[in-house]
């Protein structure tokens, strides 16, 4: 029952990553003939916004290191999540094994 | 999705850092001293920062046509507390702004207030409060995890809202503006986030059972069970 809930529940995720990709359909590109670009970061909305509310407004610091390209800055991303993955595959793989051990030496005990 | 690099007032920058320090502090405090006292809860402590790692690394698409990704932090916020998690956050947070230049260290401490502060504190408030009305283990851990992951971009919002009023409308306007960036793309992460908690808090209730009675995640009595 458990397995069966955990796998509803990862389904569940990958339904909601891919359905806003299907749901959100390109406009049209606008008057100015430039494509109009979607998927982009929250954050560069907010920056949008923030220019609007704020017209004189200048960001008073530079980041100290900019991934030198969008595929630089991927890789470090990539980086990022494989860590933190192959440390929960460790916890995760030395637990069940542990738990596996200690079921067959108390089955070896009863015998 | 963070405050970005030099997009805070210096006032507001200062006052955020000044506000996240001292709960940053007593966190690494609180940490050391459970490691000291409980050594074999390391290992938890480490899947807590993984999760953290992973979580923040994924910027998911959604529904309203833009990309932001979910924090992690309310595992560690069930598990060892809320405080915990603010230099954990802090961790990620930092690297983020360094390697990355996504958020940044003149946002730091906003980002910090938001997301290793608010959220932990949000989660850890809403597990207490389900159990206390005893919703049972995976919906308390996946309402905790969600609305951490949600209110993180509220207080996004209202931080930006605060820097940045609205001309005509002021500070009401100008967060309802930055809500429907950030809280409403984040809906349907955090329901992401709050699932794939439930599924690591699954394993942890099969595998680490005794660590979970220890850490008062749950009682003795559903240990039992």
């Amino acid at each position: 029952m458990k397995r069966y809930q955990n796998l509803l529940m990862m389904t569940a995720v990958v339904v909601l990553v891919a359905l806003p990709l299907w749901m959100v359909q390109k406009p049209a590109p606008g008057t100015d003939g430039k494509e109009v670009e979607i998927f982009l970061g929250a954050d560069d909305q907010a920056k949008d916004v923030i220019g609007k509310l704020a017209p004189g407004f200048k960001p008073w610091f530079r980041p100290l290191m900019e991934p030198p390209s969008g595929e630089i800055g991927s890789l470090l991303f990539a980086l990022q999540a494989a860590l933190g993955a192959g440390f929960i595959g460790y916890w995760y793989g030395s637990s069940a094994a542990r738990a596996r051990m200690r079921r067959e030496l108390n089955k070896d005990a009863q015998c | 999705m963070h405050i970005m690099e030099g997009f805070l007032p210096v006032k507001h920058a200062v006052g955020w850092s000044v506000a996240s320090a001292p709960v940053v502090a007593y966190g690494l405090y609180s940490i050391n001293k459970r490691i000291r006292e409980k050594p074999e809860q390391r290992m938890l402590l480490g899947v807590a920062a993984a999760f953290t790692f992973v979580l923040s690394a994924l910027k998911m698409p959604s529904v309203t046509g833009s990309c932001s990704h979910p924090t992690g932090t309310g595992l560690g916020a069930v598990l060892f507390g809320p405080a915990a998690m603010a230099p954990i956050g802090g961790v990620v947070l930092l690297f983020q702004a360094i390697l990355l230049a996504h958020g940044g260290l003149t946002t730091l401490g906003a980002n910090i207030f938001s997301m290793a502060i608010v959220g932990p504190f949000a989660a850890a408030a809403t597990y207490r409060m389900a159990r206390t009305v005893r919703l049972p283990f995976g919906v308390s851990i996946f309402l905790a995890a969600s609305l951490g992951d949600l209110l993180t971009y509220v207080t996004t919002s209202l931080q930006l809202a605060m820097a940045f009023p609205d001309a005509s409308g002021g500070f009401v306007a100008s967060f309802a503006k930055f809500a429907t960036i950030f809280a409403l793309t984040q809906i349907p992460l955090a329901i992401s986030e709050g699932l794939l908690t439930v599924i690591v808090f699954n394993a942890l209730a099969r595998f680490n059972l005794r660590e979970l009675k220890e850490l008062n995640v749950v009682t003795a009595r559903e240990v039992q069970l």
